[in-house]
């Protein structure tokens, strides 16, 4: 047991009493336990939600990227930013609708804007597909920090296991309330550290930003540029294009839109938030820092970037302190992800199936899946080899084939119908879910395609596909719709939202 | 506003698409490689268009509903 471990622990244990003490006085029925009674309000909850800053992505896997991929890294800093200037026009008309049906969560967005319950229980399993990979890569990110910072004396598997109980507890224990209590704590604690880190290590090791960006492009010519081909120039913009689109496309970041007291937040937000953004370049130079200084790390060990040269560099008890703002980012997220994808389970798959259920039966569901929900992505942690970033992305991939029926629904005579929007999303994710699960590309799938197609995002390929096949549906439906004997009155999904 | 909302655009493209004009490292600016800093600088100036569209937008000055703060 060394210093750092110590203030790790200490933390750990703070976060999950504040945890327990902030489920104090209140009933923990599913409301309360998934949305802590709509009683936060809309900008904290925004800011908490809404993005990636302040997690373990940025912190360990943003800082890992730029040790490992140099330049493909920034693409980081851009989608954000470009999610939130389209926020501006997107997230009021959500609200807005939302607000108008009471709505509480995507999955009834959906199924309420096109009159389908079924298109909204199919929405709420796209949602757990891709919360899955995005809660791994939280107890990646814990596991990597548990071990790193024990100088090697817990194996990262056991600190897998350790961090995925850790935010179980914690989850059963307090749901979205103790959430709330432990954010504050960690924003600030986690802006200090990284502002700190990435003026302090570039300066301390190469006496300036300037020089240790000199001192890399030296060493490693082309690192710090987009490369001729793989994660080229053409891979960057198809992966902004996917991330900014999906952004607000999450289960979390619909939940967070609902909660929002007035639209006008969301204006302001949209020209604040790209700022927010720029705190990223912090991370970025510390996982830039450490090319130079601690070599050598490949493949998912990319992770440990920052963490490594925090070792190399500080006394223990401070590699604690940052050990535990990076527990914090880790299992902050990790919980309202948790908790996400099994309220989605419980309530809009199993309830948008079976209407019927009890409130009572649904919450007791919500909260014994946890359990089970945290062991799958335990599985799938262990099995390993992503880096952090990775997972983001295959997330965002499955995230994003919502995309599509969500801009059209927003359109003032909605162009696709339920049937084009399930087709296009079914063939988006399957086409994401193949090529991931075979390791294959579109390129090799098929062959007449130049070899520059192999460098587009393949989420983004799947996208397209998934807009092209919703059209064709929506469509031959329509056609099939007026050559039938019709009723009086065209009585398409897209008209019923309005009846 | 349409000069705002041109900005808007103009820095939305510039992100999206400009990187393949400036993929290169030198001259640093900021201390950062120029691709980089071509981001970043975009980004400000992004931020500062939805700036003046919120201030401008007529949409923020007449609804009333948002009175109050949102926290």
């Amino acid at each position: 047991m060394n210093a750092a471990l110590v203030v790790i622990g200490l933390v750990a244990a703070m976060a999950l009493t504040l945890g327990v003490a902030a489920r104090h006085g209140h009933d923990m029925n599913l409301e309360q336990w998934s949305v802590a009674g709509r009683g936060f309000g809309g900008l904290l909850v925004f800011l908490l939600l809404a993005g990636e800053i302040y997690t373990t992505f940025i912190f360990l896997g943003g800082s890992g990227w730029a040790y490992g991929r140099g330049a493909p890294t920034y693409y980081i800093l851009a989608y954000g930013s470009l999610a939130y200037m389209l926020s501006y026009w997107l997230l009021p008309p959500i609200w807005r609708y939302a607000k108008q049906e009471r709505l509480v969560s995507q999955s009834h967005f959906f199924a309420r804007k096109y009159a389908s319950p079924a298109l909204g229980a199919l929405v709420a399993l796209v949602g757990v597909l891709a919360l899955v990979p995005y809660l791994v890569l939280q107890f990646q990110g814990l596991g990597v920090i548990v071990s790193v910072a024990s100088y090697g004396a817990i194996d990262a598997r056991t600190a897998i296991w350790i961090g995925a109980a850790t935010v179980t507890v914690y989850v059963i224990a307090s749901g979205m309330r103790g959430v709330a209590w432990n954010a504050a704590v960690k924003d600030c604690l986690i802006l200090a550290v990284v502002l700190f880190l990435g003026v302090y290590l570039p300066t301390h090791y190469y006496g300036g930003l300037g020089e240790m960006f000199h001192a890399i492009d030296a060493a490693k010519p082309g690192f710090l540029t987009f490369k001729p081909s793989g994660q080229s120039v053409l891979w960057f913009e198809s992966t902004v294009a996917l991330t900014a689109l999906g952004f607000f496309m999450w289960p979390h970041a619909f939940s967070a839109i609902f909660t929002a007291r007035s639209e006008r937040a969301f204006r302001r937000n949209a020209a604040l938030l790209p700022l927010y953004q720029l705190i990223l370049l912090f991370a970025f130079f510390c996982g830039f820092a450490a090319i130079l200084q601690v070599p050598g790390l490949s493949g998912a060990e990319i992770d440990q970037a920052l963490l490594r040269l925090s070792l190399k560099t500080f006394d223990p008890w401070f590699v604690g302190v940052i050990g535990a703002a990076g527990v914090l980012t880790a299992l902050v997220p990790g919980s309202i992800i948790l908790v996400s994808t099994a309220t989605l389970i419980a309530n809009d798959v199993l309830r948008g199936l079976y209407p019927e259920v009890a409130e009572r039966k649904v919450a007791l569901f919500a909260r014994s899946l946890t359990p089970a929900i945290a062991l799958v992505a335990v599985y799938f942690t262990l099995r390993g080899g992503q880096t952090i970033v990775n997972l983001l992305l295959m997330g965002y991939s499955f995230v994003t084939q919502l995309f599509p029926p969500v801009a059209c629904s927003l359109m003032r005579k909605n162009p696709l119908t339920k049937h084009g929007a399930a087709a296009g999303i079914v063939v988006g994710v399957a086409a994401v879910a193949f090529v991931t699960l075979t390791h294959s590309t579109f390129v090799s799938l098929m062959p007449f395609l130049p070899a520059k197609a192999g460098e587009v995002n393949v989420g983004f390929a799947a996208l397209m596909l998934n807009a092209l096949i919703a059209a064709a549906v929506s469509l031959a439906a329509r056609a099939a719709e007026t050559a039938a004997p019709a009723p009086p009155r065209r009585a398409s999904a897209a008209d019923d939202d309005r009846a | 506003m349409l000069v705002a909302r041109c900005l808007a655009a103009i820095a939305a493209l510039a992100i999206l698409f400009g990187v393949g004009l400036v993929n290169q490292v030198e001259p640093l600016v900021l201390g950062m490689p120029f691709v980089l800093a071509w981001l970043v600088i975009w980004v400000v100036i992004g931020a500062g268009a939805m700036g003046l569209i919120y201030a401008l937008d007529p949409i923020n000055a007449t609804e009333t509903n948002g009175e109050g703060g949102e926290r």
